[in-house]
């Protein structure tokens, strides 16, 4: 990963190739105070790849997502144990510039969380709080966002507008063009699709396929159907463990593990 | 255990069907609904059966419902919301009420004699025995019958110069005849309270017109002259004169402090005086001219005077400056009254108290709580808001800071008389003596700041009110969703950023539904106020044109205390009440007015960042 500097901004940028890893988790433990709630994950992630996170309720998918841009700090009493390497850097190492690594990453949220502002100016956010105020450049990212977002045939005449006025769906694309309005290298899903009707979802999953390749993405979700459908690789985890990680199609074909295998054709969890 | 035949068919007829498991027989709808029945044949069904019976006989016992404690609660908030309407009820309503023109009566007395005046009031006494000794047959058969009780009336009279009293009792038994002459006035004056009787004559200067005689349009051109040249006196001595009184006071000032720094032989100080006697030379020459003009007007105004006569004949001379109001109180029309109510509204509004507060208006009163309020919400808002901010979004949450909260919920408990020594001992003599010291010491020892003012109270309500900004700001700010939050980190925002955007915008409506409800209750509160600054009547209000303008260390009138001053500090509390009366419907008036305007800001916000659906 390189890094450069532009008008004091920390710009990181990661080499593209379909090959090459971008995020390395190593022995990675975390422990909610007193109880543990990820046990030794082990994973790579590709770059520009598709990657779906699995597993029944409560094994730790979104804990293992929200360490990697360290949403997790908020939680206290929160400790961890092991590396996740983003390019060259452990983002748990000391020194780690929390608000810029989270600069390169966007994160869409299982609940629509749009802000009590209008519409374009959540789609901006990312950029504002960058200190960015050219009102042209402002205007391509929304436009860019949206389009991208598949939202913007719907909200283009009220980007005025509050964005709590979108009904659920909308709020949800609201968030995915907010997530990629800075141009992350990395976009986490956390169900993003689990309040949308499969009209939505069906859009999202488009919209992913679109993102394939320009973004790393790391979703997780409950529907096996949609984790076949749109990632390229899917790691299986249970209580806290990642019990299988590989190429979509094997994991959902020929699992090496029977528990991975019983999970994915429904029989279990 | 028994077995139930009825359930023994129904049961498996019920379910064969496919339908929900069968619940009681039906002569007790809502009362069983999803009772626990087992699927058909099982060994529960005798338990059950017998749970159904426990259900029922619960459901239907008396107190297991909770009946009592219903009634009991309702019975509760309902005495307390007819206490609370009562109370409010009879303040609109005398608050409304005491400036509509009320008929004046005249009543002929059996023992001669007559009295005139305003029906104030009509209650039931118990005439003593020597009283009732005195009485003829008749009357005391009368009071006997009704065991012992007569009526008596409450009139306002007025003239209190001839009579030394405002108020006169007439007991029923006395009254010959009752009636209400057209000719009758009520005069308002500025001393000495009301006027009640006719006009004899009226003197403008060389004419002199006789009572019965009188045109109202010649009555009414003199009368505004005479209030034109009444204001115009008050504005040369009040305003003008007053302001040349300042500028003099303010040149020996700054005399004194050239005398102070550099000593009674410098030569600053010779310079100086010299100055300051040349302008004061000018001043003294510009206020002896005003001061001619005034008395002038004075000569001029003492020229048009009114006789009266009240109804036992005793006469009256004043000026016709001195009258403020009057109208035939018995021959008026709708809108005639309407015109005087409004009037007196107006007066009451805009004018300064007279006659110890008893009369005239409550402007300056209106105006320095005014002051107060946003004063003191300028100064609890950052206070509240950056305390409330600390503890909830920076402070580690831990003992500590559940200590500080708690602390903080025990301020609001302390009474506010100890606030007020507080706010006395420390903003006044400590604070406000040092700055004193530093800034104005040629003015001591009359302390400038070291007493009570407008900017202490203000302070001191602060303190007193803080505690409800900063619980409620914290509540508004532990209310904005940990999403948000989340959403906003994830986009790179920084804590601050993210208070700033996010936080804070979305907590506002709860924020200002706090403010205002500190500033409601600081525009209540009284106690404080009468150690840190406010007084019975202050002479300069603290806003005015005297640079600087804005006054922060006079003290200065408060609705709270007028209402105290008002009702139990003046010469006759009976002719004080109306006003009492009023200015309590004033001030709560003010109150309400401030807490619906928290509602719809609130409202208004809350529409903005609330709105939509999930
Ligand atoms: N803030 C927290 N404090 C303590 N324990 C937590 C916290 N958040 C999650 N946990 C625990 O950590 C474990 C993993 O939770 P996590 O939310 O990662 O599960 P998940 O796989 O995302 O489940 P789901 O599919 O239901 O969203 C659970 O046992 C959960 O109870
Ligand atoms: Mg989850």
């Amino acid at each position: 990963m390189d890094m450069e500097s532009t008008n004091g901004q920390t710009v990181y940028h990661i080499k593209k190739g379909p090959d090459g890893t971008l995020l390395s988790i190593e022995h990675f433990d975390l422990w909610y105070g007193e109880t543990q709630a990820l046990f030794d994950v082990t994973m790579t992630v590709e770059k520009g790849f598709v990657t779906a996170l699995i597993g029944p309720s409560g094994c730790g998918k979104s804990t293992l997502l929200r360490s990697i841009n360290r949403m997790n700090d908020l939680i206290s009493g929160l400790k961890t144990d092991g590396k996740i390497v983003l390019g060259d850097t452990d983002i748990y190492g000391p020194n780690v510039d929390v608000i810029g690594l989270r600069k390169t990453m966007g994160m869409v949220f299982q609940k629509p969380n749009p802000f009590p502002m209008s519409i374009a100016d959540n789609v901006s956010y990312p950029l504002r709080v960058d200190g960015i105020r050219n009102r042209k450049v402002l205007e391509e990212t929304v436009y860019n966002a949206l389009v991208h977002a598949a939202l913007w045939d719907e909200v283009k005449d009220r980007l005025r507008d509050n964005a709590l006025g979108l009904s659920g769906g909308q709020q949800q694309r609201l968030c995915i063009a907010r997530a990629i309005a800075a141009d992350p290298e990395v976009l986490l899903m956390d169900e993003p699709c689990s309040a949308l009707d499969p009209v939505a979802t069906a859009k999202i999953e488009d919209l992913i396929d679109e993102l394939r390749g320009r973004y790393t993405i790391i979703i997780v979700t409950h529907n096996m159907q949609q984790a076949a459908r749109v990632s390229d690789n899917t790691a299986f985890m249970y209580l806290g463990k990642l019990i299988e990680y590989g190429r979509t199609s094997t994991i959902f074909t020929n699992p090496k593990v029977d528990r991975t295998r019983l999970y994915v054709t429904g029989r279990f969890g | 255990m028994k077995s139930d035949p009825h359930r023994a068919v129904t049961l498996p007829l019920l379910l064969k069907k496919e339908e929900p498991a069968p619940v009681l027989p039906t002569d007790h709808t809502g009362q069983d609904a999803g009772p626990v029945v087992p699927p058909a044949e099982s060994v529960g069904k005798e338990l059950s059966r017998m749970q159904i019976e426990r259900r029922r006989s619960t459901a239907w016992d008396f107190r297991a419902r909770g009946e009592p404690f219903v009634w009991g609660l309702g019975g509760a908030l309902a005495v307390g919301i007819i206490m609370i309407l009562g109370f409010i009820a009879l303040v609109v309503y005398n608050g409304i009420m005491t400036f509509y023109p009320q008929p004046l009566e005249v009543v002929s007395l059996r023992g001669g004699g007559t009295v005139a005046g305003e029906l104030a009031r009509v209650e039931s006494f118990r005439p003593g025995p020597d009283i009732l000794q005195q009485l003829p047959e008749d009357i005391r058969a009368r009071i006997g019958n009704d065991k012992g009780f007569a009526r008596r009336f409450l009139y306002r009279t007025g003239n209190y110069d001839l009579y030394n009293e405002d108020f006169r009792w007439v007991p029923e038994y006395d009254v010959v005849k009752r009636s209400t002459p057209k000719e009758l006035y009520f005069f308002e004056r500025l001393e000495w309270g009301p006027f009640i009787g006719t006009i004899k004559s009226i003197d403008l200067k060389d004419v002199v017109v006789d009572g019965a005689a009188l045109k109202t349009g010649t009555l009414n051109e003199a009368m505004d002259q005479a209030a034109a040249r009444r204001s115009r006196i008050r504005q040369l001595e009040r305003n003008e004169m007053g302001k040349i009184n300042h500028y003099l006071e303010r040149g020996r000032l700054a005399l004194k402090k050239v005398e102070m720094t550099h000593g009674e032989h410098s030569p600053q100080y010779r310079q100086a005086q010299r100055e300051y006697r040349e302008a004061a030379a000018k001043l003294e020459a510009q206020h002896a001219e005003l001061s001619k003009e005034a008395q002038l007007i004075k000569d001029q105004d003492s020229k048009f005077t009114v006789t009266l006569a009240d109804v036992e004949g005793k006469e009256k001379t004043l000026k016709l400056s001195e009258i403020v109001r009057f109208y035939p109180a018995n021959s008026l029309t709708f809108t005639d009254k309407l015109r005087i109510y409004f009037s007196r509204w107006w007066e009451f509004l805009s004018q300064e108290p007279r006659e110890a507060n008893t009369e005239g208006g409550v402007m300056p009163a209106i105006f320095g709580t005014f002051c107060m309020t946003v004063l003191l919400a300028l100064a609890v808002a950052p206070f509240g808001v950056v305390a409330a901010l600390y503890l909830r979004e920076y402070a580690k949450q831990g003992k500590l800071v559940s200590l500080v909260r708690v602390c903080v919920n025990n301020l609001a408990g302390v009474p506010s008389i100890v606030y007020g020594v507080f706010g006395l001992g420390f903003f006044a003599y400590v604070l406000g003596g040092s700055i004193d010291a530093l800034l104005f010491p040629e003015r001591l020892p009359n302390p400038t700041y070291g007493t009570g003012g407008l900017l202490w109270a203000s302070l001191t309500l602060a303190l007193l009110t803080v505690p409800v900004v900063i619980v409620a700001t914290e509540e508004a700010l532990a209310a904005v969703p940990q999403s948000m939050r989340e959403g906003s980190l994830a986009c790179g925002a920084s804590k601050w950023q993210t208070i700033k955007y996010i936080v804070l915008p979305r907590a506002m409506p709860g924020i200002m539904t706090g403010l205002i409800l500190a500033m409601a209750r600081g525009a209540g509160e009284v106690a404080p106020l009468m150690l840190v600054g406010v007084v019975k009547l202050a002479p300069e209000l603290p806003i005015d044109s005297i640079f600087p303008y804005i006054h922060l260390e006079r003290s200065f009138m408060h609705l709270g205390f007028h209402i105290y001053d008002v009702g139990f500090q003046s010469r006759n509390s009976e002719a004080a009440r109306p006003m009492v009366y009023v200015t309590t419907f004033l001030l709560i008036s003010l109150v309400f007015a401030l807490n619906a305007a928290s509602i719809m800001i609130r409202n208004r916000l809350k529409k903005k960042f609330f709105g939509g659906h999930f």
